[in-house]
């Protein structure tokens, strides 16, 4: 306790890390307990919630008792696995080369990637409007999942470039000496090795595009709904903050269990190779 | 039998010349050593033979055939990286099974000859352990497993003992020859350390910007070395600029400035008034009470000008007559020792007729 060696790394530690932990106690958690309370509430007569001890169950009844709920659901995760799936395969090979390139293109290269940032993101999803309305593809499935890849790309390409860039060339070599062919060294080596960047990346882009509703706002139609765009409806339009803040606890806890079913089948993936080895 | 054959290979980077016209026929069972210090271009020779660089001029023959446009992935050798190059992601047992994976054995088979080698190399109960979990000298060991397990035509050793300190250095030096002499694969070993070089291999080629400067057996290199250049790099050793004054069959007279007369032997006909080098392996080198043996031949006086005590011997270096500093080691436990000198005691240094070689420029 009173070790003279570790007290003042301790209060450096505590001094350090108190603005951001009360920063993320106030602006974070309190506002997810206001949704969480707001999903138990009633609504108001002009939006908003009724006054405190007016609560109930009907957000949550309504909310399982119709299964187009089910089906928004069914179809968010659908465009987020895909769009995720895609950005991989469209973001990997990219990476490879950047972090192949020779070190002093490679930053100009990662720059080139996140360039689209420096312009506002609903200029470039207008973009898309009028590269999509004359090609008649405007305000389908296609136009949702296109933008959606389009706006994520970088979140996949950069987490993965970090991993690619830091692998050991001398592995490859090694592979190849040993008798691999090239597909062989993509599967056994390189793959395998920058998994936790195609993880980091998946996360960042995954975990947005299940929540985004500009996108299918502004390039999708009517059928290509999805959930963040049911949870801006029920506040900004039908003004029932219990129904939206129900839909926002479903999703968050949706992704929280996947999240965690992720690490488990990774850490029991993990211990499966060391089985088989 | 002749396994491997370098024929006038020639590799340019740019206007660098890393590997000039080099002619070399390696035997099969053989631990042969590429020695020389870095940039000398052992290392590029060692990447054409795996395959990951090409000759720009000449060719590489295993087993007479040509490996000119064969990919690394085809040859049938192995490499043992200088850094390992051990697969993090794979256990102990999981590298050493890659090769044979990749060599299409079944499953049993595989699992046979990972338990062999691992056995071999005293690894077993490391197998189901991650690289990062294993010290320097067990990463070397799981590295030659990987290389040995499929057992191939000839491995290749690059600095493989470099990262190792001193003391695991021997000892994997010690395993090194046991492992080679037992399974019985041609090794092609690159080192900067000419005591590893002479330690483990059969035959060395020692090698500078370039080109081979000597190729010949440990004891022929250190014995008789071709020219200055080797006579330095192998081992420690005095250089004494000298002029031939007479030359009759084998007997040598060379006059070194300021010093006097040496007494030399050499077979080869040598022209008097040549200039070139006099080499003396300290250890030839007796170091005596300077007020002894007035008329022996090769005997010089001077003074104790350094020395150092290293336990099984003392090194000296006496600053002659002419200022030439010349090192002598003297086995402190030797019979008859009268006494150690100190620094600054007057001496006289001696050697043998036959002791040095005569060096041509």
């Amino acid at each position: 306790m009173s070790d003279p060696r570790t007290q003042p790394a301790d209060l450096t530690k505590w001094v350090v890390t108190l603005p951001p932990t009360a920063f993320l106690l106030v602006f974070f958690l309190t506002p997810a307990l206001i949704v969480v309370a707001a999903s138990f509430g009633e609504p108001g007569e002009f939006g908003g919630l009724a006054p405190w001890p007016a609560h109930s169950l009907d957000a949550y009844r309504f909310l399982f008792g119709d299964i187009i709920y089910l089906e928004i659901f069914a179809r968010s995760f659908l465009v987020a696995v895909l769009t995720t799936l895609i950005c991989i395969v469209l973001a990997y090979p990219l990476a490879w080369l950047i972090a192949r390139s020779p070190a002093r293109r490679r930053d100009l290269l990662v720059l080139l990637v996140m360039l689209p940032f420096a312009s506002n993101f609903l200029v470039r999803i207008y973009a898309w409007i009028m590269l999509l309305g004359p090609a008649n593809l405007l305000y389908t499935p296609f136009a949702v999942i296109a933008g959606m890849v389009y706006v994520h790309l970088p979140f996949m390409i950069l987490p993965l470039y970090a991993n690619l860039e830091k692998h050991d060339p001398a592995l490859l070599e090694a592979a190849q000496d040993l008798g691999a062919n090239a597909w062989t060294r993509f599967w056994r080596v390189t793959f395998p090795l920058s998994l936790p960047g195609v993880f980091a990346g998946s996360a960042l882009v995954f975990i947005p595009v299940l929540g985004m509703f500009a996108v299918p706002e502004l390039l999708g139609g009517t059928g290509d709904i999805l959930i963040g765009n049911l949870i801006k409806e029920q506040f900004l339009e039908n003004r029932d903050w219990p129904l939206g803040s129900a839909l926002a606890i479903m999703l968050t806890g949706a992704v929280l269990g996947l999240a965690g079913c992720a690490a488990w089948a990774a850490r029991k993936g993990l211990h499966g190779t060391e089985a088989i080895t | 039998m002749v396994l491997l054959e370098l024929k006038n290979i020639t590799r340019r980077f740019g206007d660098l010349v890393a590997v000039q016209d080099v002619t070399l026929s390696i035997e099969s069972g053989e631990f042969f050593t590429l020695l020389g210090p870095s940039g000398c271009g052992k290392t590029t020779i060692l990447r054409m033979v795996a395959g990951f660089d090409a000759p720009d001029e000449g060719d590489i023959l295993l087993d007479g055939r040509s490996l000119a446009g064969v990919p690394p992935e085809k040859r049938p050798l192995h490499t043992v990286f200088q850094s390992y190059a051990l697969f993090p992601h794979m256990t102990v047992a999981g590298n050493v099974a890659f090769p044979l994976e990749m060599a299409g054995c079944s499953r049993d088979e595989t699992r046979r000859r990972v338990n062999e080698t691992l056995a071999l190399v005293h690894l077993t109960d490391k197998a189901g352990q991650f690289p990062h979990e294993l010290s320097g000298g067990q990463k070397q060991r799981v590295a030659l497993a990987r290389g040995l397990v499929n057992q191939p035509r000839l491995l290749l050793l690059d600095e493989s003992l470099g990262a190792l300190d001193a003391k695991l250095r021997e000892e994997m030096q010690i395993e090194l020859i046991a492992l080679q002499r037992e399974v019985g694969i041609t090794f092609i070993f690159v080192t900067h350390a000419q005591d590893e070089a002479l330690a483990l291999s059969h035959r060395i080629a020692v090698m500078r910007a370039g080109r081979i400067e000597q190729c010949d057996e440990p004891d022929k290199l250190y014995t008789s070395p071709a020219n200055r250049f080797v006579a330095d790099f192998v081992g420690k050793i005095n250089l004494l600029e000298v002029e031939v004054t007479a030359s009759s069959k084998v007997l040598l007279k060379l006059k070194a400035a300021g010093l006097g007369e040496i007494a030399a032997t050499d077979p080869r006909p040598i022209s008097v008034g040549e200039r070139g080098a006099f080499a003396l392996r300290p250890e030839l080198i007796r170091v005596f009470d300077h007020r002894e043996s007035a008329d022996l031949k090769n005997r010089f006086e001077g003074r104790v000008k350094e020395l150092l005590y290293l336990g099984d011997v003392t090194l000296y270096k006496v600053e002659l007559a002419n200022g030439f500093i010349i090192e002598a080691l003297m086995p402190n436990a030797a019979s008859g020792r009268a006494k150690f000198y100190e620094v600054g005691d007057p001496v006289a240094v001696c050697w043998r007729q036959d002791a040095g070689v005569y060096l041509r420029n």
